[in-house]
């Protein structure tokens, strides 16, 4: 898991994917994520994906995935910072991922969770 | 004896060397190259026929790739790029002080001046023109593709403007007969913009769009999927009634996507959207 | 007219190599001047196939090719495996025909991305997918 590195930020974890990720990095993703909500007991989950270039379709089942893993365990996930290339890409493969939660900010994100921590964001 | 291609060369070669100074005269009277300054003229008269000469002796005056024809196509460029209102030098003019010139230097030559030699020579020199003519042909289709790729480019930049109307709210209103590199280009700046402004909803405004068919529908559709995907919401507005009527007949379905009739609508919805309220202040 | 050289070939044999097929394809999609967007496809096109190749074919070869067209150049991506081949084309194609636990979007996927597409299969005779993407000249239109 290199490729991810993991805060917690009362209550929330913040995960963020720095480079490319294996197949095997996002099974692991997965499985290290869903163990940490439990023990944690967050309420909330926020992966930045700002950084990466693609997400095919492996990916994007992993992100849902660990969504519905984690809303078994209370916690919601909401991905953050998709690139908008990136985003024009999943749509055309046929994948708008309809039960996903996103936010464009990781400010944003954490203010789905209540606002305790952020601010509403400002536009620029 | 059979006369060679390279007997003909040879002596090509010398007749364009001996009549150098007639021929470039012949050429600037020509006036095909039109320069305000006839010492441009001259100048670049000289740079063709050195060309000629280069590829006639290669044997290559047919050939327009020929490295003679290289610094032709220099000078040649800038004749292009020089003619915007669409004159055009007519090469073919070249030819006949040419070819004039080549049968006086043989009948010159004596009673066997013309024969064989003089009618090959004619026909390479001929060639060699042509292929002057055919360079310029390539540079002018070049020249005319990139204007309207510029003109093209700066067409689907121009009617796709991203406009803030609030913080955090975008709209992009949509002009025209949508094709589908205009379309593509304003998802793309819509989605880049909804980036660098942080903005969570963005209106596409379709009041400008003569008629939405199934094409258009799903471009828009996706569009606001990809936006979702993102963490912004898209709102559809300015659907005219008439579009209504046509999307429910096409079977158009725009699912979840919210739709407002026009751009005001979408802009009340979209601050309430982003916790925000319009109060007038008559009433306080 | 057209010349096809092979500008990279990338095994496939481990996940890792389906990152190396995408950073190649990069790489070549930059070269060519493709634009961001469709980079993103090219590169998306080929990580789902890359992927089918290991985990359906046991296996394989991308093949990163370039054809200069009129007005355009096609990058072309070949995987090639000697697996056991595609029983029910049709359903392989099909949105949502998984076996290996993808979203089943892998083949049909890549088709809808790509602008040329091409699979040449049989039972125990490997499988050939070819996908080409051309890059869009504005005035070539």
């Amino acid at each position: 898991m290199s490729a991810t590195a993991v805060i917690e930020l009362d209550g929330v974890l913040l995960v963020t994917i720095q480079g490319e990720l294996t197949d095997q990095d996002a099974i692991a993703l997965q499985h290290d994520l869903t163990t940490q909500v439990a023990s944690v007991g967050a309420r909330g989950v926020l992966i930045d994906i700002s950084a990466l270039e693609i997400v095919d379709s492996f990916l994007a089942r992993t992100l849902h995935d660990i969504a519905g893993s984690t809303s078994l365990l209370a916690a919601e996930t909401v991905v953050v910072g998709m690139r908008p290339e990136v985003a024009i890409t999943l749509v055309e493969l046929g994948l708008t991922l309809p039960g996903l939660r996103t936010a464009l900010s990781v400010a944003d994100g954490l203010a789905l969770f209540g606002g305790s921590i952020a601010a509403p964001s400002e536009g620029a | 004896m059979t006369v060679t291609a390279q007997d003909v060369r040879d002596e090509l070669a010398e007749f364009l060397r001996e009549r150098r100074p007639d021929i470039l005269r012949a050429w600037s009277e020509a006036n095909v190259l039109s320069h305000v300054d006839p010492a441009d003229t001259e100048q670049e008269s000289a740079e063709l026929l050195a060309g000629v000469v280069q590829a006639i002796r290669d044997g290559a005056e047919g050939d327009s790739g020929h490295e003679g024809f290289s610094a032709a196509r220099s000078v040649l460029g800038t004749v292009v790029s020089g003619s915007r209102d669409g004159a055009r030098p007519d090469l073919a003019a070249l030819k006949p002080p040419l070819l004039r010139l080549w049968t006086e230097h043989r009948r010159s030559a004596g009673p066997d001046g013309l024969t064989e030699h003089a009618v090959d020579g004619a026909v390479a020199l001929s060639t060699a023109v042509d292929t002057l003519r055919a360079v310029l042909l390539e540079l002018e289709v070049d020249a005319g593709l990139e204007t309207i790729r510029a003109q093209r480019e700066q067409l689907t930049e121009l009617s796709t403007p991203v406009i803030k109307l609030w913080d955090g709210v975008l709209a992009i209103p949509l002009i025209g007969t949508l094709d589908s590199m205009r379309s593509q280009a304003a998802t793309e700046n819509l989605l880049e913009q909804i980036v660098a402004q942080q903005a969570r909803v963005a209106i596409l405004d379709i009041t400008g769009v003569p008629a939405v068919d199934t094409m258009v529908a799903q471009h828009l559709l996706k569009t606001a999927m990809a936006a979702r995907l993102m963490g912004a919401e898209c709102i559809i507005s300015g659907i005219r009634p008439q579009i209504a009527q046509t999307m429910v007949q096409l079977g158009i379905d725009l699912g979840e996507v919210a739709t407002r009739a026009t751009l005001a609508d979408a802009l009340g919805y979209a601050l309430r959207t982003t916790g925000m309220a319009v109060v007038s202040d008559q009433h306080s | 007219m057209t010349i096809v050289p092979t500008v990279r070939e990338v095994p496939i044999r481990t996940d890792m190599d389906i990152v190396g097929v995408r950073q190649a394809v990069r790489e070549v999609a930059v070269s060519v001047g493709f634009s961001l967007v469709d980079q993103t496809k090219v590169v998306t096109a080929a990580s789902e196939l890359a992927r089918n190749t290991l985990k359906h074919g046991g296996g394989g070869t991308a093949e990163i090719e370039l054809e200069e067209r009129a007005d355009s150049t096609a990058l072309r991506l070949v995987f090639r495996d000697e697996g056991p081949g595609i029983g029910d084309v049709e359903l392989a194609l099909r949105d949502g025909y998984s076996s290996s636990g993808g979203l089943g979007l892998g083949l049909s996927g890549a088709r809808r991305l790509a602008d040329e597409f091409d699979l040449r299969t049989a039972e125990g005779e490997g499988t050939t997918v070819t996908v080409a993407f051309v890059n869009r000249d504005p005035a070539a239109r």
